[in-house]
């Protein structure tokens, strides 16, 4: 169908206008005498149409601010992951010697370190003003894909409107063994409350509700199989309870 | 790393990304797909920075992390895979319902070619990449490119035309 002159090389650079002028010239005069080959370059040209047709408006369309973030704030989480995972690794070893003074020599159960970095977390981001989270509440769908696979195990987020709290969004932090992932809500007068989840520590098995005070920052935290969650905040505890108890039974249901 | 590298690395990724997300909407058939695999290739673009050479063309170099990752994804997915239908973009009022079907069949003729002719047919008929530029960010021959080219074409025209019968199910959306 192509003569020795003309070669299907030819053709694809005549349909993506890659071929120089005299080039061009002799493709076109091959095509006017083998109308097969002319029928073929001017679908291939159409497919170019078609393409453009349907994905063109992908370059109009806003770019989720998500992707936007992740490009501009990176260096920033960065630089606030590295000073969190060296303030946790502090606290872990600082935990540890606190620990063996009272047990021993036995090693840290692992769960006395969640309340921890749940704080030490809440401490960091619930403050923030303009980017208390890397992927807001109204990319929900999302945030739970992302985190759910970067922490290996299917994630839900609780509801907590019943309690006066909604969702803010989420984040990826270092975990003691891994990535964690923190969600934020807010009630109505703007006071936050953070909900940190990691997976695979040491505890194995379950815990019951446990309550932990860390400078100002009350933590109520349990482990559910591998999965431990704690739910931080700067409210009473009472009430701090009432949630911590929404989100078990949200996660539960 | 300063923080003016770091900067006008920023700067030039976000003037790509509505181009990358083209690319990986074309590529996967799905826009939530895509932009997870727009997300991961951010992040590791990012990770990787350092290995950009500043003042080579960033737009290549960012589709090469997004093949890379692509090809990686499917490697790991590899079992099961559907033909997804995108359903956000089938619900947006500008495309009418005749163009419904004609992007689902573009989707899933696309999907239907191997993913190696699939790349070269959208880097080259809808990012418009020389095929050089191609062959350096799929890191193959141009030689290579050609050939996967021209089989890409024939074979998703096919598709289109079902099978060469007398009504194209494809002709031209809008």
């Amino acid at each position: 169908m192509v003569d020795s002159v003309v070669t299907d090389a030819d053709l694809q650079a005549y349909v993506d206008g890659l071929l120089p002028v005299e080039r061009a010239l002799a493709v076109e005069a091959h095509l006017a005498q083998h109308a097969e080959d002319a029928r073929r370059v001017s679908e291939y040209r159409s497919q170019r149409q078609t393409l453009h047709g349907a994905f063109d408006h992908l370059l109009a369309e806003p770019v989720p601010a998500y992707l936007i973030r992740t490009v501009c704030r990176r260096p920033t989480v960065v630089r606030h992951r590295w000073a969190l995972a060296a303030g946790l690794m502090a606290v872990s070893v600082l935990t540890g010697w606190m620990m063996r003074a009272y047990v021993g020599f036995s090693p840290v159960p692992a769960v006395a370190v969640l309340p921890r970095a749940a704080a030490v977390a809440h401490v960091v981001y619930s403050p923030e003003i303009r980017h208390p989270v890397e992927v807001e509440a109204r990319e929900e769908e999302h945030l739970v894909r992302w985190l759910s696979k970067r922490l290996g195990v299917g994630l839900r987020i609780p509801k907590l409107q019943a309690q006066g709290y909604s969702l803010v969004g989420g984040r990826l932090l270092p975990g003691e063994k891994g990535p964690a992932a923190q969600f934020m809500y807010q009630d109505a007068k703007g006071q936050r409350l953070t909900l940190y989840v990691r997976v695979g520590g040491d505890d194995g098995g379950e815990t019951a509700f446990r309550f932990a005070e860390e400078q100002k920052v009350r933590v109520f935290y349990w482990v559910d199989g591998r999965t431990g969650y704690a739910l931080s905040g700067q409210i009473e505890r009472a009430a701090l309870l009432r949630v911590a108890d929404a989100v078990y039974r949200e996660l539960n249901r | 790393m300063s923080d003016e590298l770091g900067t006008g690395f920023a700067e030039q990724t976000l003037q790509y990304l509505p181009r990358l997300r083209r690319y990986a909407r074309a590529l996967t058939g799905d826009a939530a797909a895509a932009d997870d695999l727009v997300q991961d290739t951010l992040e590791r673009a990012l990770n990787k920075q350092a290995l950009w050479r500043e003042g080579s063309d960033l737009r290549a170099w960012l589709f090469t992390v997004m093949h890379n990752v692509f090809v990686n994804q499917i490697r790991s997915a590899a079992a099961t895979r559907t033909v997804p239908v995108d359903d956000a973009l089938l619900d947006s009022p500008a495309v009418t319902s005749t163009d419904r079907l004609e992007l689902r069949d573009l989707d899933r003729a696309l999907q239907c070619l191997p993913e190696e002719q699939r790349e070269v047919v959208l880097l080259v008929g809808l990012e418009e990449l020389t095929y050089e530029q191609a062959a350096a960010v799929l890191e193959i021959p141009a030689g290579t490119v050609m050939s996967r080219l021209s089989r890409g074409r024939e074979r998703l025209r096919r598709i289109l035309s079902g099978g060469g019968g007398s009504s194209p199910v494809l002709k031209v959306i809008k």
